[in-house]
């Protein structure tokens, strides 16, 4: 128990004088883990939607292969990201292994799958007259997808946040493609894996801690935009239910044409 | 209020787009700086040897060393991969050496601290640079088998039997050989590292030694790197074998004695090698060169020797620059 105390008096002193390796290492953490998260959503989402949405032979198969995806053991796309980057293997010449974007490439990896799979659970729940409603109002093909996913919103910010929360508390792999090296790949988790074995206990639970912060810091804030989006929307029900005192189900079909289509406007 | 919507939707997904596209320069920036220089003097670098051995290809290399940062005589590659084993990255002895090293030659070592068995793998397959390991009879492999050249004696710590203070298998004061048969016959729990690293290959060594084929319940093998071994056989009252470097790092958090120490057959030694430029042409031949210069250099030994004397009471390593093996009595 007292190792818990001398933690999180460590934490507090590491916080409160802003050590400068800590620092360092936490804010390359944010980055790695945040771009990876974002080339994530821009390969996942649209390739979600076009999965969850487009009738073509062979879907059932790739479906899967994301499912199975979205568990991709980080310790095995660690292994095959090192083979694929070491100065001797195939993208050897770049010369990228055992830096920051080694890691990006990694946790993208890892990312992708979960961002994906949840963007085509979240989009195939949209109710589908209501895409067939936007399609007989005539939205062109970026519209309609501009409107799927607005429509879709709160369970693709969901996707977002478990891609985030699987990258940013992965181990194996920025362990073997990044090499925790000191000022330069060493991110939360492979520091703190990295103190436990030099038997740093206090100091491996005050950068769990700052670790937990930092997750959650960053799964706030995509919650607040998650939520201020849907504030209007709260704002219309109101009006509505006290007009025709319809019971609450999030934003249906009935609604939406009951009281027409403005509804999506903000 | 129709035409008014679409231009609406439109500015929303405009400002979308902008905050994304800043997040991702103010990020890209943010890690630029770093990622620029290893891919420069990486990729091209490397490159530049691997096409045309080691002198000719200067001139290219020198420019690109000129337009990193500092600009001093700088190294035509910077980058040097150091392959070595957790007990030099657990006692924090790395964190020492490698700053001296980077301040005096311009070198920007990359330390990766894996199981010696790792380490070796990866300098046969010319992924790293320069190899810090304690596995003498698999490193002479090496450098037969031409792999690895200019490999010389660095330092020495020793091995010691650690176990639980009670000592029910009786093993205080033993040789290494008699203590570890005292452990079999009483089927006292053993845990071994079972990793393939340096201290794992001295273990098995001892077991032949004592002609014991090592298996069943009382010996279990974690697969983990020492520190955590240590901590393995503290929980469960087990018996190990380690460095005593790391002990002593850790000695504080562990519940487990000193048993069996100063058998010749206990010595823990590190080497310090280059991997073949021969065999691998994007090694850097020239930084591995300067790193093994550096560690027997007077001034590196004199601080291995001074290395947690303050912490600790006494120092975990021993220099051993200029020695053999045989000095060694091994």
């Amino acid at each position: 128990m007292d190792l818990i105390w001398e933690g999180i008096r460590e934490a507090i002193r590491l916080l409160g004088s802003f050590d400068r390796e800590v620092v360092a290492v936490t804010l390359l953490t944010f980055k790695v883990s945040g771009l990876a998260t974002l080339i994530s959503i821009l390969i996942g989402v649209p390739l979600g939607t076009f999965l969850g949405l487009k009738a073509f032979r062979g879907r059932g198969i790739w479906v899967g292969l994301v499912n199975m995806g979205m568990g991709l053991p980080p310790v095995i796309v660690g292994l095959l990201v090192s083979i694929m980057l070491w100065r001797n293997g195939p993208f050897g010449a770049l010369g990228l292994i055992y830096t920051p974007a080694a890691m990006v490439i990694a946790q993208a990896v890892i990312a992708s799958p979960i961002v994906t799979g949840l963007s085509m659970a979240a989009v195939q729940q949209v109710d589908p007259r209501l895409r067939l409603q936007i399609t007989a109002l005539g939205a062109s093909g970026w519209q309609y997808f501009w409107l799927l996913l607005r429509e879709a919103r709160l369970s693709l910010l969901a996707a977002i946040i478990a891609g985030f929360g699987g990258v940013i508390s992965e181990i194996g792999a920025s362990q073997m493609v990044g090499g925790n090296i000191k000022g330069y790949t060493r991110v939360l988790t492979t520091a703190i894996a990295m103190e436990v074995s030099r038997g740093h206990f206090g100091l491996a639970i005050a950068l769990s801690i700052i670790l937990l912060l930092l997750a959650y810091g960053v799964a706030y804030g995509l919650t607040v935009i998650q939520q201020r989006g849907r504030a209007p929307v709260r704002q219309d029900y109101r009006l509505r239910m006290r007009r025709n005192t319809e019971v609450d189900h999030g934003p249906s079909l009935e609604r939406e044409t009951s009281a027409g289509f403005p509804s999506y406007r903000t | 209020m129709r035409s008014e919507k679409p231009v609406k939707r439109r500015a929303l997904a405009l400002f979308t787009l902008i905050l994304v596209s800043v997040l991702v320069a103010s990020m890209l920036s943010g890690c630029g700086g770093k990622k620029e220089e290893t891919p420069t003097s990486g990729g091209a670098g490397q490159s530049d040897t691997a096409a045309s051995g080691t002198e000719k290809a200067e001139p290219k290399e020198g420019e690109t060393a000129g337009t990193s940062a500092e600009g001093k005589t700088e190294p035509e590659v910077k980058e040097v991969i150091l392959a070595t084993t957790t007990s030099t990255m657990d006692t924090g002895l790395l964190d020492v050496l490698i700053p001296e090293f980077e301040k005096e030659t311009g070198y920007v070592v990359k330390p990766i601290g894996v199981g010696t068995g790792q380490a070796l793998e990866m300098g046969k397959r010319g992924e790293a640079d320069v190899l810090l390991v304690h596995a003498p009879a698999a490193e002479k492999e090496m450098v037969e088998s031409g792999y690895a050249i200019n490999r010389k004696l660095v330092m020495h710590n020793d091995f010691i039997i650690v176990g639980p203070p009670g000592d029910p298998a009786g093993t205080k004061g033993k040789s290494a050989s008699d203590a570890l048969k005292a452990i079999a016959e009483k089927q006292a729990l053993f845990v071994s590292r079972g990793d393939d690293s340096g201290t794992h290959k001295k273990e098995k060594d001892l077991w032949k030694a004592a002609s014991i084929q090592p298996s069943g319940k009382w010996y279990q093998e974690t697969g983990l790197g020492m520190g955590q071994t240590l901590n393995v056989a503290s929980e469960k009252s087990g018996y190990t074998l380690t460095d005593r470097g790391t002990y002593l790092a850790l000695k504080k958090n562990l519940s487990l004695e000193v048993l069996v120490e100063g058998d010749p057959r206990l010595l823990n030694i590190y080497h310090v090698m280059q991997v073949n430029p021969e065999k691998w042409p994007k090694v850097n031949a020239k930084g591995a060169e300067a790193f093994v210069d550096f560690m027997v250099s007077e001034k590196t030994q004199k601080i291995i020797s001074e290395f947690g004397m303050a912490e600790y009471g006494s120092p975990l390593f021993f220099p051993d620059a200029g020695k053999s093996e045989e000095d060694l009595g091994a």
